[in-house]
């Protein structure tokens, strides 16, 4: 269900996977990180770089969820003097030279609550950003953001976990619109390899409670693991594996940029070699 | 802000309190806590739960604690009469056990097998780590790298009792963190672990289940109180990090509307300082670690570290129980210095040959304040929730004493 019935870019992006018969690469990186500039140059260049979806997160001081990189990657952020303010507008400059590609916000739902929920909503939409991942929202607190977004015009995107049995889902997947997020291990970003064969069955699953395109993340780091779990989903997710490229280059005095495309184009190469005829 | 019919009826369904609580947790930890809401709605309405607890918390915690009449106290004051309520004389020295007890044993009930817990000064991590050796189930406590440095005596309590006490390295390496990376353990080991959470925070249903075991304190008080003076006391002090003390002493009380209810959170170096723990008085309402209530924040819904001389208190958050006894005016919050609690401290030691914690002593700071201006017959309860003997370093370095 939407409270807005016009399709986003993320539905008009996974109908057009659909129809190139193609799963679809994901990839989130931290808004700021290492700074403003280099982020916006990075995100700049993921389209060309075969990102298909675009995840930013936006930094909180208490990532409950997150391992070690992504926390990391944060600080890194903060320190630079990012704010949601800063990552709106970073979406914004991304946005003027990108019309297609969407972008979601990743990240907790703190700061967006002290920004005031109707105004964050408001400014989004106006920056372009299309879905949003809350991680501390579930499905019980719809009433603060979710149903909200829904009614602006903004994706809210539903996480499922290995933990949300059959008797929860629907309840998940109520309010759920653009993709399905599935969280492929019970823990927090980066740190254990998914299970291939739990994890299709785990996919199987949920389209028995929707028809929405599901993409897999957390644990998925190389363009091998990326190319199997998307055989059987409609696009993966890799976040940690390219904020470390950040945090690597930016710790040797490398640059960023390259660093994180040229992964992207390994891991979209992988991802595009799966074929769905 | 409408008053209810009784304050004592929260959380509603969904764990609100007013505005405040909720259950702000990723989704793979909903279905967990949604477990435990049913497993601890079953064990309040089974009597053999409630007698089991009973047992241990007279036999092993060593309840009642008394309630003790602080006679030269009151004299030097000169105004109300000051009880104390010796919490501090329980088992590992704090009111944390009666809050550890009742969870390990419902963790038994729900069949898990491993224990978690996060800890500040320590006192949480060692009654944690106490009942986890009384029951023989492993525990891990996470407590900031800051923390382990400053709070050593409880790091070594808490390692002879069989726990592993794992440093945490992220954030600000104290207490927020602590909970951080405790609830990262939770989110990775679902399957066979209880998160025995310290303080009347987190997801619902924490709040209510921490306050329901400590408002031990609050029942006896009222059954002491009325065998002693033939009344209900006047007003009553409690000092507040999370809250759980205060909460323990304050809940019985809630609805009896002639009492007056003071909890006092830590200034550290003053309010008008920025570097204090006061999230009432110096916080607004937002997000974290579940529950919405005050958070000491930035322009951006930044979380800003406390300070507070006292580690129990340093958390930059409070319950939401507390958050909506504030906003409804049920409650008065105020707060005490660094300084005021370090001259409380000393003047409880010589007078009443007591060394409070130094938690409790900021409770004690502001009943030095409005004793002196009370009738000698307003009878005021004070809760002394812990004994100050992991203090002495950290307060023998704030007087200048090398020892």
């Amino acid at each position: 269900m939407s409270g807005s019935t016009e399709p986003t870019r993320i539905d008009r992006r996974f109908a057009d996977l659909k129809a190139a018969g193609r799963p679809g690469l994901v990839t989130y990186l931290m808004a700021g990180d290492p700074d403003l500039e280099t982020a916006l140059s990075i995100v700049k260049g993921l389209p060309e770089a075969g990102a298909d979806l675009i995840e930013l997160g936006v930094p909180f001081t208490d990532p409950m969820a997150d391992g070690p990189a992504i926390q990391e990657a944060g600080l890194r952020a903060l320190a630079a003097g990012t704010t949601l303010k800063k990552s709106l507008e970073l979406v914004r400059a991304f946005r003027e030279g990108e019309a297609d590609t969407p972008i979601i916000l990743m990240g907790y739902y703190n700061p967006i609550y002290n920004y005031g929920v109707d105004t964050f909503l408001t400014d989004a939409k106006a920056a372009g950003v299309d879905g949003l991942i809350i991680v501390d929202l579930p499905a019980e607190e719809d009433d603060e953001l979710c149903l909200p977004a829904l009614k602006a015009g903004v994706n809210f995107i539903r996480l499922a976990t290995p933990t949300t049995d059959d008797a929860r889902l629907p309840a998940v997947m109520q309010n759920a619109t653009g993709f399905v997020y599935y969280v492929s291990i019970t823990g927090i970003t980066g740190t254990a390899a998914p299970d291939t064969d739990q994890v299709r069955a785990a996919v199987d699953r949920l389209r028995q409670h929707t028809d929405l395109p599901v993409a897999v993340g957390f644990g998925i780091t190389t363009p091998e693991q990326a190319a199997t779990i998307a055989q059987n989903a409609d696009a993966a997710v890799v976040g940690t594996a390219l904020v470390k490229r950040v945090a690597a280059a930016h710790a040797d005095g490398g640059d960023p940029v390259d660093a994180v495309l040229s992964l992207v184009r390994d891991l979209a190469a992988g991802v595009r070699g799966v074929s769905r005829n | 802000m409408q008053k209810p019919n009784s304050y004592r009826s929260g959380p509603d369904e969904s764990g609100h309190f007013g505005i405040h609580g909720g259950r702000f947790v990723a989704e793979t930890l909903m279905p967990l806590i949604l477990d435990l809401e049913k497993a601890y709605t079953d064990a309040k309405n089974d009597p053999s739960f409630k007698a089991e607890l009973d047992d241990y918390l007279a036999h092993y915690v060593g309840r009642p604690s008394p309630l003790y009449f602080a006679e030269r106290l009151t004299e030097h004051l000169g105004g109300a009469k000051i009880y104390f309520k010796r919490d501090e004389l329980n088992h590992t020295g704090a009111h944390k056990i009666n809050n550890c007890m009742g969870q390990i044993l419902l963790a038994r009930r729900m069949g898990k097998t491993r224990i978690i817990a996060e800890t500040g000064a320590g006192q949480h991590g060692v009654a944690t780590a106490t009942v986890a050796a009384r029951f023989g189930l492993p525990c891990v406590v996470y407590m900031g790298e800051t923390d382990i440095e400053r709070q050593k005596p409880n790091v070594f309590r808490m390692r002879l009792l069989g726990a592993e006490v794992v440093p945490v390295t992220s954030g600000s390496r104290t207490l927020k963190d602590a909970m951080n990376e405790a609830l990262r353990d939770w989110v990775t080991n679902v399957a066979d672990t209880f998160y025995i959470i310290g303080t009347v925070a987190g997801p619902h249903p924490y709040p209510e289940l921490v306050r329901d075991f400590q408002s031990v304190i609050g029942d006896e008080v009222k059954e002491q109180m009325m065998k002693r003076e033939g009344r209900l006391p006047d007003t009553l002090v409690a000092c507040i990090g999370g809250g759980s003390n205060a909460m323990g002493l304050f809940h019985p009380f809630l609805d009896d509307a002639d009492v007056r209810i003071i909890g006092v959170e830590a200034a550290g170096h003053g309010i008008e300082s920025g570097q204090h723990a006061a999230s009432l008085t110096g916080g607004r309402p937002g997000v974290l670690h579940g529950n919405r209530t005050y958070l000491l924040q930035d322009d951006d819904g930044q979380i800003i570290e406390a300070h507070s001389i006292s580690a129990g208190l340093d958390y930059p958050g409070i319950g939401p129980e507390h958050a909506w006894l504030h906003d409804t005016g049920r409650v008065e919050y105020v707060s005490a210095t660094d300084k005021g609690a370090l001259e409380a401290f000393q003047l409880c030691c010589k007078l009443e040959g007591i060394i409070p914690a130094l938690e409790p002593s900021h409770a004690l700071s502001h009943v030095m304040r409005i004793a002196p201006d009370l009738p000698k017959d307003h009878i005021l309860v004070m809760n002394m929730c812990g004994r100050g003997d992991k203090d002495v370093f950290t307060v023998a370095d704030a007087l200048g004493e090398d020892l």
